[in-house]
């Protein structure tokens, strides 16, 4: 005969405002196979998990139902009590009153009745529970690093330096990410390549981590600690071991008119190409898009030059095989391009740049060695028109966040602006000025009251060219929505930051969330904000959801010392809910009769086909196998055998259906 | 777009623009790309994001300073504000409301009463002929503006061009205009 | 073929070449234009600045006699009668309340079934395939298209090209060989219906927008909307006072540029209507001495 004790929370009052938890107690002592219940007002906690310890020695305990809130929430904690007093955990239940009973409806009799019947239901169930034993697994300790800038870089260093190892693979020819592309960094204006560029090289040379770049990843199989990742090494047209750097290559190619990318199309760059001269690693790539000997399958004056001829043309991506315990996603974001406003000229106008190529203009190794000058002539500005808000905050265009960064830069753009053209005028459009960091309140009033940025609180209607300016029209709201307009010789839109490209069809190779702006989701927006519902899988950056360089780094270092955590043990735990075919002893072996259609139905590629033989070797059976190791316990498969030959452990058929008999009998 | 009608609570004047337009206007955020698109923005006593601000508090006092106003009367509908605003707050409707409800509770703006006056010569006209005879407009609208004089430099040139008709054209439903009117704008 | 036409007010009298023109161009493409029976006037500004309910019904009674007239498609070539009766049927048809309301009023049936096309779409779909087959004289001209309010706003309702920088006349004026200019004030207000009653304030609209066009090399400015024509064309005195500059650049129907362009003579058009005269050059011996 069962010996269940059942143990009723009030919650505080999340449970006992709407259900009486004294008679739902007093009402399953009564059920047939309960030895003991019993209410309390918060069995989560300390006393409350004593007072089930003690019950289970004192009673004899067989089994729990903790009827209290969703086993999401405390089925670790209640199965740890009963584990501490030498109850198999997966003995205990978790009958949920709360999200499912008490927070849904008012206070009647009906609700209690509810209550009642739920916690009869688990009752049932738990009868039919077996003890279950956690799988061990290995723990491989390489993490993967999927992104190469600031905040990968961060986490690599991070997770390396724990003594782990790390492969870290970046899609661009070189690590670096957006802030290698910055020309000074707020608040404390600090040279931004000056600071990354040592990490850089750290992360290159640094014996644990092994750096792919112009990689990507092509697929990812496994399970926390036992990851598979393959790679996809995209040809780069040069053998890295023979090639030392020298850069002739770049000057002699005669494909020179490229739009740079790394320069925001402000400048060219060659189809053989380094793409900044502090890049990591500083070896060329061939962008086979726009070399002669790939479309017209002339040239190759880059291989007839090179000293120690390290182009090789023609080669196959190289697809790698990697075994890592966890990954870490930074793939960072990007920014909306000037053609997304009609209102601002769809991009017409070449005098109407992104913040992004502001940094360029002011970056002493950009397209124009750091002074300001108008794309379209060259001409420096002698006043700039900065509009903030441009595309977030703006539910019409589809954006409806806050895109976070843009108020420190503009006024860092306005500063730099005003400290290189002492007489420019310097004109920011804004609704907010959100500078809440530490330090950042101060450097943006410096922006205003010492280097004289006239802020205008007020929104931009249309931005249009007439006789080589931009005619700037906007408002003042602090005046009577005056209108304010502008003939400006630049126009400088801080554009949204969005997810960056492919984020969708990474997530999706990772399995793991996103949001409807396609940034990553946290598992929690407090309490878990840098790992992902995906076991083993974390986050880093600006993939996350836009923010500065302070933050990444911040959450970079989270990510690692959750790594560094996961694999500060040889073995992890899994939990034994996972799903088994049946075998049986001869002549049946197993009711599966091959039709194997749970295999493709499986999510996580979980199940295998398995031969029985005989001693000599003989097959007899063919027969469905679910991998222990990767199953998550979906139940899928379960639900889809016609043979009804696979259990889940901790749901079986037995289980569940005792839960909804017990639910129909009153 | 319409709003969501579930939080009206009680008769304020948000609730009120609410029930009337299908507009919430605790949506503006101030931002002013409104007024600054706006055409006739220098000519208004309170540009679109002032007339959404006079609402949004809710004050007595400020709704009545806004039915007076001139600001309702010189919009021009020619929806920009709509077209760029980032929250989608059909304002163009707003002003209708407020022109509708300023006109109703006898609270137009003596600078624009030569606007409303336009208007109602030319609904006269509907309401008489079915259809707009220019004529009778402008003769209509000197009579309610004893401006005698205005335009009329044009009326040669109009007729020259056989732009201007002398004798109105009616349609055969007369009736029925009239019992439209009956029931809208003229409903006792 | 025979496609409904809603002329509209202006259309009658103060704006009468616009509906001569668009009759001539249909009628050079087999198109039988037919007025709905009996319309009336569709309220214009006037009636939804002072009355919902009376500017939901004058629509209504017009789409509603269209639709008993078996009308499947209707062309209103105005573009404020367009934006009225678009808008009206589509509000409603989003709440069968205020539908239920207004049928009530009008005492008539109604469906919300007729397809409301602007002069643009209509071009689209009956002329401009058909067109270049049919050009005897090239509109070889600079021109700037002026779309004004109405057609394109608001576009979540009317959904017709592009509320900024639209490009639908541009491209119909291309057909007929125009070089259609890229200019700032395509869709700004003219100054609406304060022509009478803020003459000045027309002034002042109109006139920044024929400066940016002239400013920018175009010789003719092309409209589809009779309120803009008038603004712009009638109210010419005003504008010139108000810029300080006689400006003498001609404002022209589409329909007029189409029907210059395929050989309708000039009085059919109605060109001799305008108060700015259209002058504009001859261009073939300017081409053939090029060529030379």
């Amino acid at each position: 005969m069962a010996r269940i004790g059942v143990f009723v929370c009030h919650c505080g009052s999340n449970i006992s405002a709407t259900v009486d938890c004294e008679k739902v107690a007093a009402v399953a002592g009564q059920f047939p196979g309960v030895a003991y219940s019993i209410s309390y007002k918060y069995m989560c906690s300390d006393p409350g998990q004593t007072l089930i310890k003690e019950a289970i020695k004192e009673h004899k305990l067989d089994g729990l139902v903790v009827a209290a809130c969703s086993p999401r929430m405390h089925e670790p904690t209640f199965r740890r009590a009963a584990a501490e007093a030498g109850l198999n955990p997966y003995l205990c239940e978790m009958a949920n009153l709360r999200e499912h009973c008490s927070w849904v409806h008012d206070k009647t009799e009906a609700t209690t009745n509810k209550a009642i019947d739920i916690v009869r239901t688990l009752v049932e169930k738990v009868k039919r529970n077996t003890p279950l034993f956690p799988i061990r697994v290995p723990v491989t300790k390489t993490a993967l690093v999927i992104g190469g800038g600031v905040a990968g870089i961060q986490a690599a260093l991070d997770i390396a330096n724990a003594g782990n190892k790390v492969i870290m693979i970046e899609r661009d020819p070189s690590i670096g990410g957006h802030m290698s592309q910055l020309s000074e960094t707020f608040p404390t204006l600090d040279c931004s390549q000056c600071i990354l560029t040592p990490r850089m090289v750290e992360v290159a040379q640094n014996p644990n981590i092994t750096l792919y770049t112009y990689a990507e990843l092509e697929s990812l199989d496994g399970f926390i600690g036992n990851f598979k990742a393959r790679i996809r090494k995209k040809d780069k047209g040069i053998d890295e071991k023979t090639c030392t750097g020298c850069g002739l290559c770049c000057t002699k190619c005669p494909v020179k008119k490229i739009p740079s990318e790394f320069e925001q199309n402000l400048g060219f760059r060659t189809a053989i190409y380094v793409p900044f001269p502090q890049a990591v690693p500083n070896k060329p790539v061939i962008d086979r898009k726009n070399c002669t000997y790939y479309i017209k399958g002339k040239c190759r004056v880059c291989e007839k030059l090179c000293p120690t001829g390290a182009i090789r043309f023609d080669r196959e991506d190289e697809i790698i095989e990697v075994e890592v315990g966890a990954v870490v996603v930074a793939t960072g974001f990007e920014i909306l391009d000037t053609d997304f406003f009609p209102e601002y000229g769809y991009g017409k106008y070449k005098d109407v740049i992104t913040g992004m190529q502001f940094e360029r203009l002011a970056s002493a190794s950009g397209p124009t060695q750091g002074e300001i000058k108008r794309p379209s002539d060259g001409q420096v500005p002698k006043k700039i028109v900065f509009i903030k808000c441009a595309g977030s905050r703006d539910p019409a265009k589809g954006i409806e966040y806050c895109s976070k960064i843009c108020c420190m830069y503009t006024a860092k753009h306005a500063m730099l602006y005003k400290h290189k053209v002492h007489d420019g005028e310097a004109y920011v459009f804004y609704m907010d000025i959100r500078t809440a960091g530490k330090n950042y309140e101060e450097f943006s009033r410096r922006a205003i009251v010492e280097d004289g940025a006239r802020y205008i609180r007020g929104r931009v209607s249309k931005v249009y060219e007439k006789n080589g300016k931009l005619i700037v029209s906007g408002v003042d709201t602090l005046l009577n929505a005056m209108p304010v307009e502008i003939e400006a010789d630049m126009v400088v839109l801080a554009t949204a930051g969005i997810a960056g490209k492919g984020a969708e069809e990474l997530a999706q190779k990772l399995h793991i969330s996103y949001d409807q702006n396609k940034f990553f989701s946290e598992a929690h927006p407090k309490l878990k904000p840098v790992e992902t519902n995906t076991a083993g899988i974390f986050l880093a950056g600006a993939c996350h959801a836009p923010k500065d360089i302070p933050e990444s780094v911040a959450m970079a270092s989270g990510t690692a010392g959750k790594v560094a955590c996961l694999f500060s043990n040889d073995e992890l735990t899994r939990e034994p809910i996972i799903a088994e075919v049946n075998r049986f002893g001869p002549p049946l072996f197993s009711t599966c009769v091959g039709c194997y259609m749970c295999i493709p139905v499986c999510p996580y590629q979980a199940i295998e086909k398995e031969q029985i033989k005989d001693r000599s070797g003989n097959v007899i059976k063919e027969v469905a196998f679910v991998n222990p190791g990767l199953c998550q316990g979906c139940g899928t498969c379960v639900a889809l055998c016609r043979s009804k030959s696979i259990e889940l452990h901790g749901y079986s058929n037995n289980q569940v259906l005792a839960e909804v008999v017990a639910l129909l009998n009153d | 777009m319409h709003d969501s009608h579930e939080h009206i609570e009680d008769n304020g004047l948000k609730a009120r623009v609410l029930k009337g337009t299908g507009v919430n206007i605790a949506k503006c955020y101030q931002c002013g790309k409104c007024s600054a698109g706006c055409p006739v923005n220098t000519e208004m006593d309170f540009p679109p994001s002032v007339v959404l601000r006079l609402l949004q508090t809710e004050d007595p006092l400020l709704e009545e300073k806004l039915l007076r106003s001139y600001s309702i009367w010189m919009c021009v509908t020619c929806e920009m504000c709509y077209g760029r605003c980032p929250m989608e707050i059909d304002i163009p409707k707003i002003m209708d409301y407020l022109r509708e409800r300023s006109l109703k509770e006898n609270k137009v703006n003596p600078k624009a009463k030569n606007i409303v006056k336009f208007h109602k010569a030319f609904l006269d006209s509907v309401n008489y002929t079915g259809r707009l005879s220019e004529l009778g407009l402008i003769a209509d609208y000197k009579m309610r503006t004893f401006n005698l004089f205005q335009d009329v430099a044009l009326a040669p040139k109009m007729i020259a061009r056989g732009k201007l008709h002398f004798i109105p054209e009616f349609i055969k439903g007369t009736d029925k205009l009239k019992s439209i009117f009956s029931k809208t704008i003229n409903k006792k | 073929m025979k496609i409904g036409l809603y002329p509209g007010c202006s259309l009658k009298g103060g704006s009468r070449e616009y509906k001569e023109s668009v009759v001539a161009m249909a009628k050079a493409f087999d198109i039988q234009l037919e007025e709905i029976p009996d319309w009336n006037c569709c309220g214009a500004t006037a009636a939804h600045n002072l009355n919902h309910e009376l500017s939901l019904s004058l629509p209504a009674r017009i789409l509603s006699l269209a639709e008993q007239a078996g009308m499947e498609t209707v062309v209103v070539p105005c573009a404020a009668c367009y934006s009225r009766l678009t808008i009206v049927q589509h509000e409603l048809n989003e709440d069968e309340n205020l539908k239920k309301k207004v049928v009530d009023i009008l005492e008539m049936p109604y469906k919300g079934t007729v397809k409301v096309m602007n002069i643009i779409q209509f071009l689209q779909h009956y002329i401009l395939e058909k067109l270049p087959a049919k050009i005897v004289k090239p509109f070889d001209y600079k021109v700037a298209c002026y779309y004004g309010c109405l057609l394109v706003r608001p576009h979540g309702i009317l959904k017709f090209d592009r509320p900024e920088d639209p490009q639908t006349m541009d491209e119909a004026m291309k057909v007929i060989g125009a070089d259609a200019i890229d200019w700032a004030f395509k869709v700004e207000c003219c100054g609406a219906g304060m022509s009478v009653a803020r003459t000045d304030v027309v002034g002042r609209l109109s006139g920044g927008l024929i400066k940016d066009a002239v400013d920018r090399g175009a010789e003719a400015i092309i409209v589809a909307c009779p309120m803009c024509h008038s603004n712009l064309d009638m109210r010419r005195p005003d504008i010139n006072k108000a810029m300080g500059v006689n400006f003498d650049i001609p404002v022209i129907y589409i329909s007029q540029a189409i029907g210059m362009a395929i050989g309708i003579d000039a009085e059919t058009l109605g060109l001799h209507r305008h108060f700015v005269p259209v002058d504009l050059p001859e261009k073939e011996l300017k081409t053939q001495m090029e060529e030379k």
